[in-house]
């Protein structure tokens, strides 16, 4: 297209890619930024800030600080809550993509959108009222007589405290908090899927359940997994529904029935009082930690939605 | 011994008759597609439907192995008889109805799976398991299919890396795994370029020694050139999809008894 | 041959049946656990709206709050502040985003254009809590205090990759002969893009932007140490006293953003957490509140989705 410059135009040109440059420059800032602001800290711990240790120390008071129980706890929380919303979460597209009535689309696919509009904190509050005793409770209740099991065992050692804080509640409230990210996703690469495959594999005297599972899954797994992943990055993120219901404890239980912290809980509760360089910059540091996280799962989702779209294409190609 | 056909039928032949349409109607909603359809196919010969685009060809052909099933507003009326059995009466297992109707595609349509995992993907969805019983299906169809020689040593590539016409071959041995009795052909080769459109026609000699073929096609020189029987279908006054005449091909093409047939096939239209 | 016919038909009806079985139980579990999913979605919002609405009264909107312990007052000072910090935020996100969105539509496939989707996407997955960090780091340590600015920005962030992401696809959706007839009759390219392109897809990116806003105001984690809250603050004492004392309009708008203020969500978490039963009722009041125009925004967007949808139909 023939590109005649006229009045206006090239400071328009400037403007926009100005703003696109500075985009870029902000994404970098927020990297270089949590880097240079944890220099003390990082100097000072080293790679003991981040291991897994069983005598974990957390301590404003004789500036000792080791990141563990965060970590862990995000990542317990976090794992499991992919753990439940993934399937759930396909049933879902599954339902929404290929089962459901023309006219019933719109609205079920507008409700399950509503369930991410709800904010975290009105999520923390319902979970510490209603969701925590009437329903983590007792289902930590039944877990805790799993904890006889060998290996997976003492993930349900100890039982759950009658408020039901704790990483099972954090873990219930994520699941929830994270399906419709995961269902939207996995819902689009089920709709780009070609008819033709699913018309290959029904004139073939597939039932429709045998064609999702053995043709369109397949098909489309890339995405899907990219949808998960996507999902597992909301929930390490998420910070104020399981601040409130995750007990915020350091205690050094592996188990889910008993009450944890998460990386984002404890910079939400103790970064507005730090006091000590060292206490800011270590909270600085679990952020720093959190970004790389997130940063990284998001590349690999992003790559993986970014492969099943190109292979559509390529049944057209006769 | 049947029907009133509203029709120039004449295929008056003793050949046995496997599959027989009585009063077939499709609708799309409230829009009738095809409207009381009768025609008689004869096995093991290669049937042709022709017409001009949009007269419900392959609306027709869908009904044989009831793919119109998925799409949520059809709706069908009438008898399709498979061997004396109605595959439209309720109670009928409609997974048989395709096992037994097998169907290829306008485009070639292989799944993203291996060659050996999409000609394999049938029999293992009516419990074939065992390697070596998977093997002798894969080769056997393939073999059927012309396609064994050409991809014998790459049977773990992908079905999507090899050529159109050798996909659309592949499609082909995909459908005969299953061991049906019939094969559907909707415009096969119309998505290839010449050289595998002969390759799919010297196929369908080979295939109907054991199988029942109809074919949709738009190019009638491939009808006079493949099929023994040819079906005629225009639509009326209401848009709904008719035969108009049916017989065998070398009459339909060198002495039609309706004159519509003859205006479509000197292709004075189409 | 027939052999192969025999293993395909072997026990061919008792298997049909029991795959026929399982398809329609695994295809109604997915119907099943659809409705379970929404289950939450139902109590959440009712238990709010009754729990909630009992302590709806005009004096929650109209006082400010009284000391621990002692029963009445309202959250005016948390309504203000979600609005102050709201508006800037949206000001703060609203023009470089659209701006952004210009360029990724107009370059997608250049070195920047790539860039800039690469971070619109890393910006997206940043944890919000994150970017309270990071707003704490370049506005709150400067200035030496916590402000409403300071949340703005760290709100602005947070909104700033859905904007450019919503924008850019509605900008896409509009028709390309839109905007070569644009070009051809002679309107330079910025031109084009304010009056033919924006206000073409004007429906759909303004939807975004609602459900930006809508989202941002709902936001907890980043204004924790930014705009930290402030129970003391009153935007119609700061309007007089400055009036009186003659200040100029941006003194008084400086005073209002640059102290600490509250939110809504922020005073919901904190109250929730309180010993005091006024006060969790209150946090239930506020829920009910952020659930009302949360529902509302997003019941607008979709009428209007839908009414655009009906219009380029019919």
């Amino acid at each position: 297209m023939l590109r005649v410059f006229q009045h206006g135009d090239r400071p328009w040109q400037a403007l926009i890619t100005l703003t696109a440059i500075g985009v870029m420059v902000l994404m970098l800032a927020i990297g270089w930024l949590l880097w240079n602001d944890t220099v003390e800290a990082r100097h000072a711990f080293g790679w003991t800030f981040l291991l897994p240790t069983s005598d974990p120390s957390w301590n404003p008071i004789s500036n000792k600080f080791q990141s563990w129980p965060f970590t862990y706890g995000t990542l317990l929380t976090s794992i499991t809550a992919l753990g439940v919303a993934l399937p759930v979460s396909l049933g879902i597209a599954i339902f929404l993509a290929e089962m459901c009535p023309a006219w019933l689309r719109t609205p079920l696919n507008w409700l399950v959108e509503l369930l991410a509009a709800i904010p975290s904190v009105v999520y923390g509050l319902w979970g510490i009222f209603e969701f925590l005793p009437k329903v983590v409770t007792p289902i930590g209740n039944t877990l805790s007589s799993l904890a006889h099991i060998p290996l997976i065992g003492r993930f349900f050692d100890g039982s759950i405290p009658v408020s039901g804080a704790s990483r099972l509640g954090a873990a219930m409230i994520l699941t929830i908090m994270i399906i419709p990210t995961i269902t939207a996703v996995t819902r689009d690469v089920l709709l780009a899927i070609p008819g033709s495959q699913r018309e290959a594999s029904s004139s073939l005297g597939a039932t429709q359940w045998e064609t999702i599972w053995q043709v369109l899954i397949p098909y489309g797994l890339s995405g899907i997994l990219g949808a998960a992943i996507l999902g597992l990055g909301r929930a390490l993120g998420e910070t104020m529904a399981v601040t409130m219901v995750i007990g915020n404890s350091i205690e050094g239980s592996l188990s889910l029935l008993r009450p944890g912290y998460t990386m984002a809980s404890i910079i939400a509760n103790e970064f507005a009082e730090a006091v000590t360089q060292l206490h800011s910059q270590a909270l600085i540091e679990i952020g720093l930690i959190l970004f790389i996280m997130t940063l990284i799962l998001n590349i690999i989702a992003r790559f993986l939605v970014w492969r099943v779209a190109r292979r559509i294409p390529q049944e057209a190609r006769a | 011994m049947h029907i009133l056909t509203n029709y120039q039928h004449h295929t008056n032949d003793n050949s046995p008759i496997n599959i027989d349409i009585v009063n077939l109607s499709v609708y799309y909603g409230k829009f009738r597609a095809l409207a009381e359809i009768n025609l008689q196919v004869h096995e093991k010969q290669i049937t042709a439907i022709i017409g001009p685009s949009g007269c419900g060809k392959s609306t027709l052909l869908r009904s044989f192995n009831r793919m119109n099933d998925l799409t949520p507003s059809a709706h069908t009326e009438g008898e399709i008889r498979l061997d004396g059995q109605d595959i439209n009466a309720t109670g009928i297992d409609v997974v048989d109805i395709r096992r037994r109707i097998g169907m290829v595609f306008q485009r070639p349509n292989p799944f993203p799976k291996s060659i050996y995992d999409n000609v394999a993907y049938g029999p293992r969805l009516y419990g074939v398991h065992r390697r070596s019983d998977l093997d002798g299906i894969v080769e056997n169809s393939l073999r059927q299919a012309a396609l064994w020689d050409e991809i014998k040593d790459k049977l773990h590539q992908s079905g999507l890396s090899i050529s159109g016409g050798q996909q659309q071959r592949l499609c082909i041995a995909r459908a005969l795994a299953v061991e049906p009795d019939v094969i559907l052909m909707d415009e096969p080769a119309s998505a290839l370029d010449p050289i595998s459109t002969l390759r799919i026609e010297e196929l369908m000699h080979d295939l109907v020694k054991n199988y029942t073929i109809i074919i949709v096609t738009h190019n009638m020189q491939q009808a006079a050139r493949v099929s023994d029987y040819t079906a005629m279908m225009m639509i009326d006054e209401q848009r709904a999809g008719n035969i108009i005449e049916y017989g065998k091909t070398d009459v339909i093409f060198t002495n039609p008894k309706d004159k519509r047939t003859e205006d479509y096939v000197t292709g004075r239209f189409g | 041959m027939t052999h192969f016919k025999e293993l395909i038909t072997r026990n061919l009806s008792a298997r049909s049946r029991r795959r026929k079985a399982t398809n329609a139980i695994i295809l109604s579990l997915t119907g099943l656990v659809t409705l379970l999913a929404l289950i939450p979605l139902f109590w959440i919002v009712g238990y709010v709206i009754l729990r909630g609405g009992r302590s709806i009264n005009p004096a929650l909107f109209t006082q400010l709050p009284r000391p621990m312990g002692v029963e009445g007052g309202g959250v005016l000072h948390a309504i203000e502040g979600t609005l102050i910090i709201t508006i800037l935020a949206a000001s703060f996100a609203i023009p470089p985003g659209v701006l952004a969105a210009f360029y990724a539509t107009r370059n997608p496939n250049t070195p920047l254009g790539i860039i800039l989707r690469f971070s619109t996407d890393v910006l997206s997955g940043v944890p919000s809590i994150v970017i309270g960090l990071f707003a704490y780091a370049v506005m709150v340590k400067p200035m030496g205090h916590y402000s409403g600015l300071a949340g703005g920005v760290a709100l602005a962030i947070l909104m700033l990759p859905t904007i450019i992401r919503t924008t850019e696809e509605m900008l896409k959706l509009v028709p390309q002969n839109l905007r070569e007839g644009s070009l051809a009759l002679g309107a330079p390219e910025w031109k084009t893009s304010m009056s033919v392109l924006l206000p073409a897809a004007a429906n759909g990116v303004i939807t975004g932007f609602l459900l930006a806003i809508a989202r941002a105001a709902g936001e907890t984690a980043p204004l924790l140490f930014t705009a930290l809250g402030n129970e003391r603050f009153d935007v119609g004492m700061i309007l007089r006293s400055g009036v009186q004392a003659g200040q100029s309009v941006w003194q008084i708008i400086g005073r209002i953003v640059n102290q600490p203020v509250d939110s809504l969500p922020l005073t919901l978490w904190k109250y929730a957490q309180q010993p005091f039963p006024e006060r969790v009722e209150q946090s239930w009041a506020v829920a009910f509140v952020l659930i009302f125009f949360v529902l509302l925004i997003n019941i607008a967007a979709r009428l209007w989705i839908e009414s655009r949808k009906r219009r380029l139909q019919g």
